[in-house]
């Protein structure tokens, strides 16, 4: 029996964080009252015209940099011609045959595969139709016009897994680029894939199979083992692939046909002629790198190599580009970037929340350096840094002030601390002796008696030290 | 009567005339002329209340001694695919019937900026697809010189407005010769600018890379006012060109000495008419008696043109006539218990007349994958051989001239069972609007049974000017100045 590998093609589609639509000035801000972000652009009302802005370009040519890509010096808008009620112009704007960026790759480092990026190219997006009870459905035009990139993949992925690594590389990419807001549930970062298998050794594609619409990573990976394995079973029985786009049903785990090959709409693309040929010259494309932010692997790179983070580490603190620059702002003002990525490890990111592009983190980085700064001074123990953190989160208070009204200023008065185990060692002269005489697991007695006395406020360091002195050890 | 656009504001500004009067003067006219079974029909929509609270607010102007501007108090007729806030703009057609924009054109903004009177709304074609107003879903105007006649199209009530002096100017949109051919069917000046001189923002579009505003004026001079206030950049408009804009008022009057002018041959054979033969060289030879120099230039392309055009208008007009489907505006036809498809097919079926059917399906057709190439692709080719072409001729001659269109008007009902015949009445105006070039057309003699007859100039482009200096040269020879069709005088 033969054995077969599966190639897969990814399309991903990416909204662009503008402040404002691609054609029109109006807001691309989410979640306000259904279909007050419009004007007549985005309305498509008669005698309105596309103006593309600068800054969607901007992100677009950002986003097609760090995919490796050649950006071209003179691109093309083209419509996409077909009816639908949330497309109001009925065509969409995008780019056909001469897209703004091609030749790119993006590198999976656990597959240890090269992926190549056919293409990218801008396009507005539509809005939504709402479909209400009794067949009425109502349409919402927010979105409508918001910028996209589709980056293109060529068919280089072999598996579900390698499939989902590289949409959560593309998706830190960009995220970290402030280019998207890596939200996959409001639909701002979207996936289809083209899926064929071939038996092992031949070159030659199979029918691939385009899956449509799929909206979260473990939904990819499902999906396209799912077809897969249902077009393996296909051939293997006998049977031909058809050409055809099928959609993920995820109650029943299982990819279903929407329409074949024959059914394929015919988009008439042709040049838009209300736009003229976007132009990207060199200095644009120059300023855009400049003005790039650093990539999640370069950051993970320079993490390790200049504050010496272990590998792990540098991984934990590029989770998220919020994080990334709490830890790094944290380790300005700290000095120790390793001893703030143990303390974010241990403590903070069990408070951080991340949703996209924001993320919660509980306390300031200027919080967090001055909290490990009062245990660097002795101040405070390591044991009570974490009572100060857990203090102050959600609080714009000083860690000085928290320790201070806690009463937690440690005790590292060395005199204030003899005169107490000076005490502490009278009240227990039995145990004393058999230290000295050297049973010395009553040091940690000791200490704790100490500890008990203090409320833990001591400075264990000059706890050991008085104690060792007092009693000749 | 009312005047020409220079008279109007010179004495509106000089306060000899009221604002109001001239409004109330203008709205008398087409109470008198327009309405009724017998009337022009050149007026789609007269916002009565809105005009004389327009020719008020300019009165008050004045009188608070803020300066007026350059219409001050002039009745302009606005063409119906020109959107204006709060007046019904229809495009001339069914689908659109009683739709109301929420904001104005760039070019009407830009006349009320200067103080002129929006005096109504003109029928066309409908969404500017004909050459004698019959695709009007409302009903063709009719030619003030021969009420049995077309005016032209698409811009024919624009043209009847101007020609029965019910405005002096009218805004009218040239997409393969809607303003030049009307203008010429009905006596009055007519011009295309070059494309992207003049904002589209707010015109609906027909086909969008021939799509040009531009005015009509009873005399040269009111033309090139209005042209000055309406061109130049505009942000909303990314074809809109950047190039400084002249005061093309100031080439009425220049010299035309020594300006070569090109007659190309291929625009004097089979299918012209005579009449308009002989009326076109007598008005070139008054150029000649000017200072002009005339030879004969090649345009070989000239023959693919009506092709060339069918093709791209055709093609981008079916992509841009998508929007009226009936989901945000406009007519909604849900026929009972059927789909979505259903609501398209219904809406657009009793919405859309049978020309504009016609160039759907062609221009769907064109666009389609496995004939794109073939159509659409090789005409894109084509027009730009026919832009060659005149490239080449202006390397020798300064203008070309030629009939603006081979008959004169021809008679309602005419072409209209024959499409073909219908487009070949463009066959004159085609060439320049796939160049992009601008082209004047002004009144030379009217045929015997006193039809008008209309000189076309095209120039190189955004070289308006010249084509306005050659207009207004012609005009002062012309035995057609300021002649008024019987029925208006
Ligand atoms: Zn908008």
């Amino acid at each position: 029996m033969a054995s077969y590998e599966t190639v897969i093609g990814l399309e991903v589609h990416a909204q662009l964080l503008t402040r404002t639509k691609v054609f029109c000035a109006c807001s691309t801000a989410f979640g306000a009252p259904p279909n007050t972000h419009v004007c007549p652009v985005c309305l498509g009302l008669p005698g309105a015209l596309p103006v593309l802005n600068g800054d969607a370009v901007a992100l677009a040519v950002r986003a097609a940099l760090a995919v490796g890509c050649s950006i071209r010096a003179a691109s093309r808008f083209a419509r996409k011609n077909y009816f639908y009620p949330d497309l109001p112009k009925g065509y969409q704007i995008s780019q056909f045959d001469e897209p703004f960026a091609e030749h790119g790759h993006v590198d999976l480092e656990a597959a240890g595969r090269h992926v190549r990026i056919l293409r990218v190219h801008m396009e507005e997006d539509a809005g939504k139709n709402i479909h209400g009870r009794g067949g009425d459905s109502i349409v919402d035009l927010n979105r409508a016009g918001t910028p996209l990139v589709e980056i293109v993949s060529e068919p280089d992925l072999r598996s579900a897994n390698e499939a989902a690594e590289y949409l959560r590389t593309l998706r830190d990419i960009l995220l970290f680029l402030g280019v998207n807001d890596g939200n996959l549930e409001e639909g701002s970062f979207r996936c289809d894939a083209n899926v064929s298998i071939r038996p092992v050794g031949e070159e030659k594609l199979g029918t691939r199979v385009e899956l449509k619409n799929i909206n979260s990573f473990r939904f990819v990976e499902k999906a396209i083992e799912h077809e897969a394995a249902r077009q393996e079973a296909v051939l293997t029985a006998g049977g031909r692939i058809t050409q055809e786009t099928r959609g993920w049903d995820e109650k029943k785990g299982t990819t279903f046909s929407l329409r074949s090959k024959e059914e394929a709409q015919d988009y008439r693309y042709f040049p838009d002629p209300d736009l003229p040929p976007l132009a990207i010259d060199e200095v644009f494309v120059a300023r855009v790198r400049a003005e790039s932010p650093e990539l999640p692997r370069d950051k993970r790179a320079r993490f390790a190599a200049e504050l010496h983070l272990t590998p792990y580490a540098a991984e934990v603190m590029t989770q998220h580009p919020r994080v990334a620059a709490f830890f790094e702002e944290a380790s300005m003002l700290h000095g120790d970037a390793v001893r703030v990525a143990n303390f974010v490890q241990s403590e903070v990111l069990r408070d951080v929340t991340t949703h996209g592009l924001t993320a919660n983190l509980p306390i300031s980085a200027r919080q967090l350096a001055d909290v490990l700064a009062l245990v660097d001074a002795g101040k405070i123990s390591g044991k009570q840094a974490k009572e100060v953190y857990a203090k102050l989160r959600g609080t714009g208070a000083s860690a000085a002030d928290v320790v201070a009204e806690a009463g937690m200023a440690v005790v590292s008065d060395a005199g204030a601390i003899e005169a107490l185990v000076r005490r502490i060692v009278e009240a227990n002269p039995r145990q004393a002796e058999q230290l000295k005489a050297g049973k010395a697991t009553l040091f940690g007695f000791f200490v704790g008696q100490v500890m008990k006395e203090t409320k833990g406020s001591a400075s264990p360091q000059v706890v050991n030290d008085v104690l060792k002195r007092v009693l000749g050890l | 009567m009312i005047g020409h656009v220079a008279e109007i504001a010179e004495r509106v500004r000089a306060g000899e005339t009221r604002a109001e009067d001239v409004a109330r003067a203008a709205l008398a006219r087409i109470d008198a002329l327009d309405g009724g079974e017998h009337g022009l029909h050149a007026f789609l929509a007269v916002p009565r209340e809105k005009v004389l609270e327009a020719a008020r607010a300019v009165d008050a102007k004045r009188a608070a001694g803020t300066p007026l501007g350059r219409l001050a108090g002039v009745p302009i007729a606005i063409k119906d695919a020109l959107c204006t806030r709060g007046v019904v703009t229809t495009s001339g057609s069914r689908i659109l019937e009683g739709w109301v924009p929420p904001y104005d054109a760039t070019v009407v903004a830009r006349l009320a900026s200067e103080d002129a009177i929006a005096i109504g709304k003109t029928n066309m074609d409908e969404f500017a697809m004909g050459s004698s107003n019959e695709n009007s879903a409302y009903g063709a105007a009719k030619n003030p010189w021969d009420t049995s006649r077309a005016p032209g199209g698409s811009s024919g009530g624009s043209a009847v407005a101007v020609a029965a002096r019910m405005a002096s100017a009218a805004l009218g949109s040239d997409t393969g010769g809607s303003i030049r051919q009307p203008a010429a069917f009905t006596g009055t000046v007519g011009v295309k600018p070059t494309y992207g001189r003049v904002s589209r923002y707010g015109l609906i579009a027909f086909a969008s890379s021939l799509d040009q505003v531009g005015p009509f004026a009873t005399d040269v001079r009111g033309a090139a006012r209005v042209l000055s206030i309406i061109a130049g950049r505009d942000e909303r408009d990314a074809t809109s060109r950047g190039a400084s804009v002249p005061d093309f008022e100031a080439a009425c009057g220049a010299s035309v000495q020594g300006l070569r002018l090109g007659v190309p041959e291929e625009y004097f054979q089979e299918g012209l008419d005579p009449e308009v033969a002989a009326s076109v060289r007598a008005a070139i030879d008054g150029l000649k008696d000017a200072g002009c120099t005339v030879r004969p230039v090649k345009l070989p392309h000239t023959r693919f043109a009506v092709a060339t055009y069918y093709v791209i208008a055709t093609a981008e007009a079916s992509s841009n006539l998508a929007r009226f489907d009936g989901v945000r505006y406009g007519l909604r036809v849900e026929p009972t218990g059927g789909d979505l498809r259903a609501m398209y097919g219904a809406t657009r079926d009793q919405g859309f007349g049978r020309e504009v059917k016609r160039r759907i399906l062609l221009g769907t057709f064109v666009l389609s994958a496995g004939y794109y190439d073939a159509y659409y692709g090789r005409a894109l080719k084509v027009r730009t051989l026919i832009a060659r072409d005149f490239d080449a001729a202006f390397g020798e001659v300064d203008a070309i001239v030629s009939p603006t269109a081979p008959t004169p008007a021809f008679a309602l009902g005419e072409k209209t069972g024959d499409p073909l015949s219908m487009y070949l009445s463009d066959v004159y105006t085609l060439p320049a609007s796939l160049a992009g070039l601008p082209a004047v057309s002004v009144p030379c003699a009217p045929t015997k049974a006193g039809l008008p007859v209309g000189l076309q100039i095209v120039t190189p482009a955004l070289d308006e000017a010249r084509g306005v200096a050659l207009a207004a040269a012609w005009e002062a020879r012309s035995p057609a100045r300021d002649a008024v069709p019987p029925l208006a005088r």
